[in-house]
């Protein structure tokens, strides 16, 4: 089908989505890279100079950014945790006959389209708050003192919104893939003689692998780079208690104006995030072949 | 007037050749069939004729006009898809008028052509319905009334019935050939049900991994086949292939028989065997004989004959029906 | 389930799903509620009736300062998403139907750019939106989330193109169709309803998108993310009125997010799972 002409013709109609992106991959990435070799505070714009590794050096000794680390991998970790698992019980759940499917779906699955600020808002405001929220309410009710959960869990109360937000996303998901499981594979292992757990490890779990890989790549993908959540909550606090990479990232550009720092942080996060995408990529790689 | 002439067509994807050089006259009217096994490129051939693959090397010619460069709309040519390749999107009146609204002809002519071409399908109740509304057979129709409305210079069919059900085969066979007698029109039709091809075709042409084993009417590609590829081909259930110390005995190096022509006798005969599995279709008995020293041989009996597993029984074969072959396969 | 369940399984089973398919659409729910109440009762205290009145309704929308966000949300969502398509579809066309040996490395090399964390360019596109006057503005915002969004909206396409049968095409160029027929008369009605989901897809993710709109944005291009992070420090005496406004800034997507969620499926999987 291919003939030169159509190849021709091929090229120019991919090349403004190939130039655009290529454009806004490099650019701004070599700029970054080339901040981060520089001293550059945004409050003293005339003092620029060449600092070599300085910037690198200065983040990793600064004990905001392990901080920063480890709260980025408790973020991901967390909700990857509850995501998946929980992914997987409402999947089951959802798969079996129920009166009023549809509606039980789209109770589920709404939390993945409340933009995260108002997410974050509500959560804040309404469940979690000590003095006018559900949770106090409920703790009250039970003769228990409200937890004020942004300053006593301020990292585990960013991890539950964040959840909350994603796990229908991996519900989704994982419900698709087992919807696509032949029937007569499960009822193959039950005249094999295999029940209800045995079928779940050993013929819906492996089976649901792949789904599972490819929501843990994709929610990894996202939850580096969770912002506006924490943002609007605990703005990283109390101290660095909350605050992720990216938001650190942020504080230092946009809050301490130090341009140098917070590029050598970007650059850390690309790494980071190059690291995962590998992973994913292959992935999905292997479902271009077919 | 619909006459085709193939020149050393040679087609190759790459560096895998798929067909090295086909040469083929097809007359004008005549109902041609490329049979053959999966792969052996008769599906290629066909496409080349209609110009949706490019040849790499050859010429075709419709009415002794040069096509080989023309693009598949000009060469006047209709082709019926195996998946029927109706748009979805379209009502059965328009997938039929698609063709002819291409052609920039006005309203009403489209529409008076429209509906003979449904008339003669029995489409008319149909034409208000899209392609996911019909049956099998429905489709199929449509994609045959699409093909017809261009009033082309031969109709191309891929495998046109290898998606509906044993029974519905037999009719729109049927309704094929009637067709052709209609029309008068060159068909090229592409199959790998040998029953098709011998049923409909006036002319058969065997191809075997891109080569042209041998092109004849049915009933001479039945009668003398000229080597082991198209004498396995032809004929079901399948010629029997003998070889070793009986072939020499007979004088060629590899001897056919086909089942039909086997004389059974439970007294005597030239060959004895024990019959293994009887398959009774009623109207005919096909068993499958062990014979020592010679091998698995087919014959058929009629139905009455009365022989079951673990019986011994005598074979004689026709010697008029003997087909021998050298040590190349072909027939001596 | 292909066998019949007992009826009591059944309704055990809906009773279970029901129960928390409510506890996690509570937050949803309860903000609804609220935006019913008046100021005083959504101090009050938890109580699920409402007293039904709309006046914070009334009163948000009475308010410009929250049409603006609004209108700007529409514009960027809707802009970025049609410019992505114009841009994405002669793309995926070509590598669905002309596919060469490079089509499945360009693709994958697309996707990578999706994952590139936005602050890893935070400090150059801020620098440069500052320098070239785009800070603030609809325009420069609508540009980063096209370029943010167009590895998605390419993929998109690519998998509902590649769909479409090839015979179908073939039928047509057959039935004499000429190249620009073929793709307005059978190609482009068969890739509708693929092109109608990326888009309502897309819409989506501008409209959610939380990190550049509340970073590269002020007064005058904020849309309603932005808008609504700013409240963050609530002085706790317009919970309702900001219920109303949450209420008004989630239900378009939220509703539009209810039919796609096959979409959702195959665009944020880039495919890998349909």
């Amino acid at each position: 089908m291919a003939t030169r002409q159509t190849r021709t013709l091929a090229r120019f109609m991919m090349a403004p989505s190939v130039v655009l992106l290529l454009i806004w991959m490099i650019v701004p990435l070599a700029m970054t890279l080339w901040f981060s070799f520089q001293n550059y505070n945004l409050l003293m714009p005339a003092n620029r100079s060449f600092a070599g590794f300085f910037n690198y050096i200065y983040f990793y000794t600064d004990p905001a950014f392990f901080q920063s680390i480890a709260n980025t991998l408790a973020i991901v970790l967390g909700v990857l945790a509850i995501t998946v698992i929980g992914g997987i019980l409402l999947a089951l759940l959802l798969d079996q006959p129920i009166f009023g499917q549809g509606i039980v779906r789209i109770l589920i699955i709404s939390p993945f389209f409340v933009m995260p600020p108002v997410a974050a808002l509500v959560w804040k405001n309404m469940i979690m708050h000590p003095g006018y929220g559900v949770f106090a309410d409920i703790s009250r009710f039970l003769g228990l003192r409200p937890i004020d959960w942004f300053a006593q869990y301020p990292l585990l109360s960013i991890i539950i919104i964040v959840a909350w937000q994603w796990l229908p996303f991996a519900t989704l998901i994982l419900l698709t893939a087992l919807q696509s499981l032949d029937e007569e594979q499960k009822e193959a292992a039950e005249m094999d003689g295999a029940g209800a757990v045995s079928r779940f490890i050993y013929i819906i779990l492996p089976h649901l692998a792949r789904a599972i890989t490819v929501v843990i790549l994709i929610e990894t993908i996202f939850l580096l780079a969770v912002y506006a959540e924490i943002l609007v909550t605990t703005n990283g606090g109390p101290g660095y208690a909350s605050t992720n990479l990216a938001f650190l990232v942020y504080r230092t550009a946009l809050l301490s104006y130090d341009i140098g720092g917070a590029s050598a942080g970007g650059v850390i996060a690309v790494v980071l995030a190059n690291i995962v995408a590998l992973f994913l990529m292959r992935a999905v790689g292997k479902n271009l072949d077919r | 007037m619909g006459s085709i002439s193939l020149q050393k067509v040679h087609k190759a994807f790459g560096n895998t050749v798929v067909i090295p050089e086909v040469n083929l006259e097809i007359a004008d009217n005549e109902f041609v069939v490329f049979v053959g096994p999966s792969g052996c490129g008769k599906s290629t051939l066909l496409r080349l004729i209609a110009g949706l693959e490019d040849m790499t090397g050859g010429t075709i010619s419709i009415d002794g006009k040069d096509v080989t460069r023309e693009p598949p709309a000009r060469r006047g040519l209709s082709m019926v898809f195996q998946s029927y390749a109706l748009y979805p999107h379209m009502t059965v009146y328009g997938n039929i008028a698609f063709p002819l609204k291409m052609a920039g002809m006005e309203k009403s002519a489209i529409d008076t052509k429209v509906r003979d071409a449904a008339r003669i399908l029995n489409l008319t109740d149909y034409l208000e319905r899209r392609p996911g509304q019909l049956s099998g057979g429905q489709r199929q129709r449509v994609a045959i009334g699409r093909a017809i409305v261009r009033e082309p210079k031969a109709f191309l069919f891929d495998e046109p019935l290898s998606n509906l059900d044993a029974a519905l085969r037999g009719s729109m066979r049927l309704e094929i050939s009637e067709l052709h007698h209609k029309l008068q029109t060159t068909m090229i039709y592409v199959t790998h049900d040998q029953i098709e091809a011998m049923t409909m075709a006036d002319k058969i042409v065997v191809l075997n991994a891109g080569n042209v084993e041998q092109v004849g009417s049915p009933l001479e590609l039945y009668r003398n086949p000229q080597n082991l590829f198209v004498a396995g081909f032809i004929g079901s259930p399948r010629m029997n292939f003998l070889q070793g110390e009986t072939a020499r005995k007979l004088g060629a190096a590899t001897i056919g028989i086909r089942p039909e022509h086997l004389e059974l006798s439970t007294s005597e005969g030239l060959w004895k065997g024990e019959v293994g599995v009887a398959e009774h279709l009623g109207s005919d008995t096909f068993l499958h004989i062990d014979v020592a020293g010679v091998g698995q041989i087919t014959a058929r009996a009629d139905g009455e004959f009365a022989l079951r597993h673990g019986e011994t029984v005598y074979l004689s074969p026709v010697e008029k029906q003997l087909h021998r072959f050298n040590d190349e396969g072909r027939a001596i | 389930m292909a066998r019949a369940v007992s009826s009591r399984r059944k309704t055990i089973v809906t009773i279970v799903a029901w129960v928390i398919a409510f506890v996690i659409f509570f937050p949803i729910l309860y903000t609804v509620i609220t935006s019913l109440k008046t100021e005083r009762e959504a101090i009050d205290g938890i109580s699920l009736i409402p007293s039904g009145t709309f006046e914070n309704y009334v009163e948000v929308q009475a308010q410009r300062d929250y049409w603006k966000p609004f209108t700007n949300s529409v514009i960027i969502s809707i802009g970025s998403t049609l410019i992505g398509l114009v841009i994405a579809i002669p793309a995926a066309w070509a590598m669905a139907f002309s596919p060469t040996k490079r089509t499945k490395d360009i693709l994958m090399w697309m996707l990578s750019t999706k994952m590139m964390p936005a602050v890893g360019v935070l400090v150059p596109l801020y620098l440069l939106f500052r320098d070239t006057g785009l800070l603030d503005t609809r325009l420069g915002l609508t540009i980063v989330l096209t370029l943010v969004n167009l590895p998605i909206i390419v993929w998109m396409l690519y998998t509902y193109f590649r769909e479409i049968p090839g015979e179908i095409l073939e039928a047509a160029r057959m039935d004499g169709a000429s190249l620009m027929k073929e793709i307005v008369y059978v190609l482009t009605p068969m890739a509708v309803p693929g092109i109608a989901s990326t888009l309502l897809l897309n819409i989506i993710l501008a409209w959610n998108e939380s990190f550049w709109t509340i970073r590269l944005t002020a007064a005058n291009a904020a849309p309603l993310t932005a808008f609504i992070a700013s409240f963050s420090s609530p002085l706790g005496l317009f919970w309702a009125k900001l219920s109303a406004a949450s209420t008004l800034a989630i239900a378009p997507v939220l509703i539009m997010g209810w039919f796609s969620q096959k979409q959702l499926v195959r665009g944020l999987t880039f495919g890998a799972v349909k």
